[in-house]
């Protein structure tokens, strides 16, 4: 098992994880749709998720992969709680686009 | 660690006592309850070693030290205080009320985890248990757009904040190989550190910084301040900072003590530049509560000071000042609900020729502006005259010098409610607060005069 992931060099899922965040990042910051913006935040996520399991493979400790369920849990009810926060958005405005979202400012 | 079972058992408690048709007896029940779990808190005082759980060491995990038995006792206090609160202010609201209180105590319970957390799997379950459940707070006036905004906001920036302090979680994870606090500090203290354990370091500290609303991550703070309900704002802006910012201090002294020297320097610029920022913006608001977040943001800066060296005085100093600011807002928090109310406005107007109208809500209020401000005898001056003075031992003059001339300045704009009482024509509308509003105002309040007055037995109990 530690063979078949070690085959790839680590820094490369370091650079794949680094890389998959940033697409993450970037959409957070320049999508309008809270959906998009939801999925976007999922996949930061999932990147942690895949620089811990390969990061446990090499330091030789399950440590690693343990919190792997940690996030993937947190995450699940993180998305449960905002997609209810956002049918509540969309039945008082009737969009998901977050530039609605505008009453509150300075 | 019994303190956080007995909470959770409470929570999950309330959450079945709808379905039994317990509603009218919740909320007497969950004061026993908390009082209850406050005496076991006291009991752990003398507790050192490991903590053992149905025979299962638990030390890896969390740890119970002063530090995290007197922080505990605080957040149980404040939230018996919010519990008081939630009776009047949730009478209109009965169907949802068991939703509430459970959701209240189990943003205690993620402030418990916060206070003793001994290893990054515990420091994130209890932020991620902390936010969500304010999402859904903030968010819980759901026929309302903004609190359905100020929800929504709060929930894409904190999880966006999430990301990364997973990301410096897992690059220290990476480097140093372990998640285990103590194992973290002997890397970071062995001389031989990778640069990625310093990049893990800062992405953690920008995710710190969001949850305590510093400058340049302070965005969110106002918004989600004035869209929550007033008695969620209360309770963000006083347990939940508290408890931010304890789990803040703990990350430093136990997991970054030897790559401190890199942070500090950090640290200190956005110490100065939350003070700053944070008084400059308060003085244009004209909303109570948005003023109050501004306010909150200041007293953060405030606070940070503490953080930029580590020794056993600031532990200290953090938890007077983070006692007094928690009384002082939540007193003002306590009068200001039924003024709100009474006015159907969040404005500083609201607040005209209160002091004609109710002069003893009036001085109240007063004495927590006063508080607030730093002004002698009450306790708020003597938290930051400790608050300074550790940070000029610790050699920051020059900040120190900012927050000083930054606390003057921050006189005015709670002056501006002052005035507001004591100066404007009044209208005919007169606030009624309901015996718990006294109650919790009145405590507070007087806790406030008592803590500026005898200092020592809370300042003592930490060092």
């Amino acid at each position: 098992m530690e063979n078949t992931i070690q085959t790839v060099p680590q820094n490369w899922y370091l650079l794949l994880s680094a890389f998959l965040f940033c697409i993450g990042v970037m959409g957070v910051l320049m999508r309008r749709n809270a959906i998009i913006i939801l999925m976007c935040i999922e996949l930061m996520l999932n990147s942690v998720n895949l620089l811990l399991v390969s990061f446990s493979a090499y330091n030789g400790n399950s440590d690693g992969q343990v919190f792997v369920f940690f996030i993937m849990v947190v995450a699940a009810a993180e998305v449960a709680v905002g997609l209810a926060l956002l049918m509540s958005i969309y039945r008082n405005v009737a969009s998901t686009d977050i530039n609605v979202l505008n009453k509150l400012k300075w | 660690m019994n303190t956080l079972i007995y909470t959770t058992a409470l929570g999950l408690f309330c959450m079945m006592a709808e379905v039994f048709n317990l509603r009218k007896l919740m909320i007497p029940f969950i004061l026993a309850g908390l009082t209850a779990i406050f005496y076991a808190n006291i009991a752990d005082w003398n507790h050192s070693g490991d903590v053992v759980l149905y025979g299962i060491n638990m030390s890896h995990m969390v740890k119970v030290d002063h530090f995290s038995v007197a922080f505990s006792g605080l957040s149980i206090l404040l939230a018996a205080f919010i519990f008081i609160l939630s009776h009047d202010y949730y009478k209109n609201e009965q169907h949802h009320l068991s939703d509430y209180l459970s959701i209240l105590l189990f943003i205690l319970c993620g402030a418990l985890v916060l206070f003793s957390f001994n290893n990054m799997a515990m420091l994130f379950l209890g932020i991620e248990i902390v936010s969500i459940s304010l999402y859904i707070m903030a968010g819980s006036r759901r026929f309302d757009v903004r609190s359905n905004e100020a929800g929504f906001k709060y929930f894409l920036l904190g999880s966006f904040a999430s990301g990364f302090l997973l990301l410096g979680i897992a690059l220290i994870y990476g480097t140093s190989g372990s998640f285990y606090m103590q194992q973290i500090s002997n890397y970071a203290m062995s001389g031989n550190v990778s640069p990625l354990f310093y990049l893990g370091m800062l992405l953690m500290l920008m995710a710190m910084l969001f949850k305590v609303a510093a400058v340049p991550f302070h965005f969110w703070s106002p918004d989600v301040y004035e869209g929550a309900p007033a008695l969620v704002t209360a309770l963000m802006s006083t347990l939940v900072k508290v408890a931010v910012f304890a789990a803040f201090y703990r990350l430093m002294l136990f997991c970054f003590t030897g790559t401190f020297a890199y942070a500090q320097q950090i640290l200190a610029l956005v110490a100065a530049a939350t003070i700053i920022l944070g008084n400059a913006v308060a003085l244009s608001q004209q909303n109570v509560k948005r003023l109050l977040a501004y306010s909150g943001i200041s007293h953060a800066g405030y606070m940070l000071l503490t953080l930029l060296s580590i020794n056993g005085g600031n532990a200290a100093a953090l938890f007077f000042y983070g006692t007094t600011y928690a009384l002082a807002t939540l007193g003002i928090f306590a009068l200001a609900i039924p003024v709100f109310a009474s006015m159907r406005s969040e404005q500083v107007d609201a607040f005209n020729g209160l002091g004609k109208k109710h002069p003893l809500m009036a001085a109240m209020l007063t004495i927590g502006m006063l508080s607030l401000a730093g002004i002698p005898p009450f306790a708020g001056f003597l938290g930051k005259y400790y608050i300074f003075s550790e940070a000029i031992i610790s050699g920051q003059v020059t900040l120190t010098f900012i927050a000083i001339i930054n606390s003057i300045i921050g006189v005015y704009y709670y002056f501006k409610i002052i005035l507001a009482m004591y100066t404007k024509p009044a209208n005919e509308s007169i606030p009624e607060p309901t015996p718990a509003f006294w109650l919790v105002a009145g405590v507070c309040v007087a806790g406030g005069i008592i803590l500026g007055i005898f200092p020592n037995s809370l300042i003592t109990l930490l060092q």
